[in-house]
């Protein structure tokens, strides 16, 4: 019973609210001799694993810190360019730190308003009138439940494949937003929910349903 | 009047409280503008704010469909009434094309220790009514107009509000809706 984040996507396709669940944090350490026996790329303003995967250190983990010194973009604190870096072989040993890529605001934002487009795609290309577009998208690791009110709000709860009940919790998140949210007068609509009331009622209500499931709310 | 962690009943919340709360708010308004129709203006206004946040409420506690046709709309609307203010209006005076109808209620939770004193007869004490009604339909793509044909205020036998259907918001309507 996991339950990995929530979402709450505007009327307007806005990502209003996220809140990280649980999301497991995977980090390894290892120290590698010259040459590296793994092969390393900048991507996205990250430098990732592409090819050679080995005592969890795995294809797409993000290289975080070398030596204990912490990685922003591709350069090193004190400035220094990692790649050059890792061609000198005078700098070996290397001790290089590696974990699983975190998703920036910005990129949870950018996903948010990719999944508005996608949603009322999917509405328009059903066979039948009156679709209600995405509510569950399905894959091997996680599986996307997603709840549109009347008024447009979409609530979203990334969980594990096999976690039941999320649609009792999808309408417990909307009555929590109902009441933490809107009853703020300092919260103004379509706006980034910074509810503090909001955020601990969320956090007690998915702990509950990871303990003891949907049931019991 | 929240429910979830506290448990408390929101039934149970006085609504003499309320009927005076809301009495200080219009006598401070009555204070703030010279103009009784500002007055009534401000209501609307405060009550609309009031009403596009109050839908999400009333849908995420009765778990109520959309509605397609205004006699759905009515019903939902008097079981707002209940929740909300814990009355129970009748619904009457259908007009011929299904699209008018009335509110009716004696007991009137915001009126209960009210006269209207002889300068602000013009005064719709209860125009917030009209603004929530408003804010509320208008968030679930709907565009009504309403307003009170008889007010117990103002010497009728009963309160009768008169809701008419405007038009469906068509723009609005999210995707996967219709």
């Amino acid at each position: 019973m996991v339950i990995y984040g929530v979402y709450i996507v505007s009327k307007s396709g806005g990502l209003i609210f996220n809140h990280d669940h649980n999301v497991p944090r995977i980090e390894s350490e290892r120290t590698f001799n010259y040459p590296l026996d793994i092969k390393l790329s900048y991507e996205n303003k990250k430098i990732v694993v592409c090819f050679g995967q080995k005592d969890g250190i795995n294809v797409g983990h993000v290289l975080t810190a070398v030596n204990g010194s912490l990685v922003t973009g591709r350069d090193l604190e004190n400035g220094k360019d990692v790649f050059e870096l890792l061609e000198q072989p005078e700098s070996f040993p290397l001790s290089l730190k590696f974990s699983r890529a975190r998703m920036t605001t910005n990129e949870k934002i950018f996903l948010a308003s990719m999944f508005y487009p996608l949603f009322a795609i999917a509405s328009q290309l059903s066979p039948e009138p009156r679709c209600s577009g995405i509510e569950i998208l399905e894959a091997d690791t996680f599986r996307l439940h997603c709840y549109q009110t009347l008024t447009g709000i979409k609530f979203i709860v990334v969980a594990e494949p096999t976690q039941n009940g999320i649609e009792i919790l999808l309408k417990k998140i909307y009555e929590l937003y109902a009441d933490y949210a809107l009853k703020n007068p300092f919260y103004s609509l379509e706006m980034p929910i910074r509810c503090e009331l909001f955020e601990t009622n969320l956090q007690t209500l998915l702990e509950n349903v990871e303990k003891s499931g949907a049931g019991s709310v | 009047m929240s429910r979830a962690g506290t448990k408390l009943d929101s039934k149970k919340v006085n609504s003499e409280l309320f009927t005076l709360t809301y009495g200080a708010l219009v006598a401070q308004l009555l204070k703030d503008y010279e103009n009784v129709e500002d007055v009534n203006k401000q209501l609307e206004r405060m009550g609309y704010n009031m009403g596009i946040r109050l839908i999400e409420d009333f849908l995420a506690r009765t778990g109520s469909g959309r509605c397609y046709d205004f006699r759905d709309t009515a019903e939902k609307i008097q079981t707002g009434f209940k929740i909300f203010l814990g009355i129970t209006p009748t619904i009457a005076n259908w007009s011929a094309a299904g699209d008018e109808f009335s509110l009716c209620f004696e007991a009137n939770p915001l009126t209960e220790f009210v006269e209207l004193p002889d300068h602000c007869l013009n005064l719709k004490y209860c125009n917030i009514l009209i603004g929530v009604l408003r804010g509320a339909c208008e968030m679930v793509q709907m565009e009504i107009a309403c307003w009170f044909v008889q007010d117990q205020l103002k010497n009728d036998n009963v309160n009768e509000l008169r809701v008419k259907f405007i038009k469906r918001l068509e723009d609005a309507i999210p995707a996967g809706e219709d």
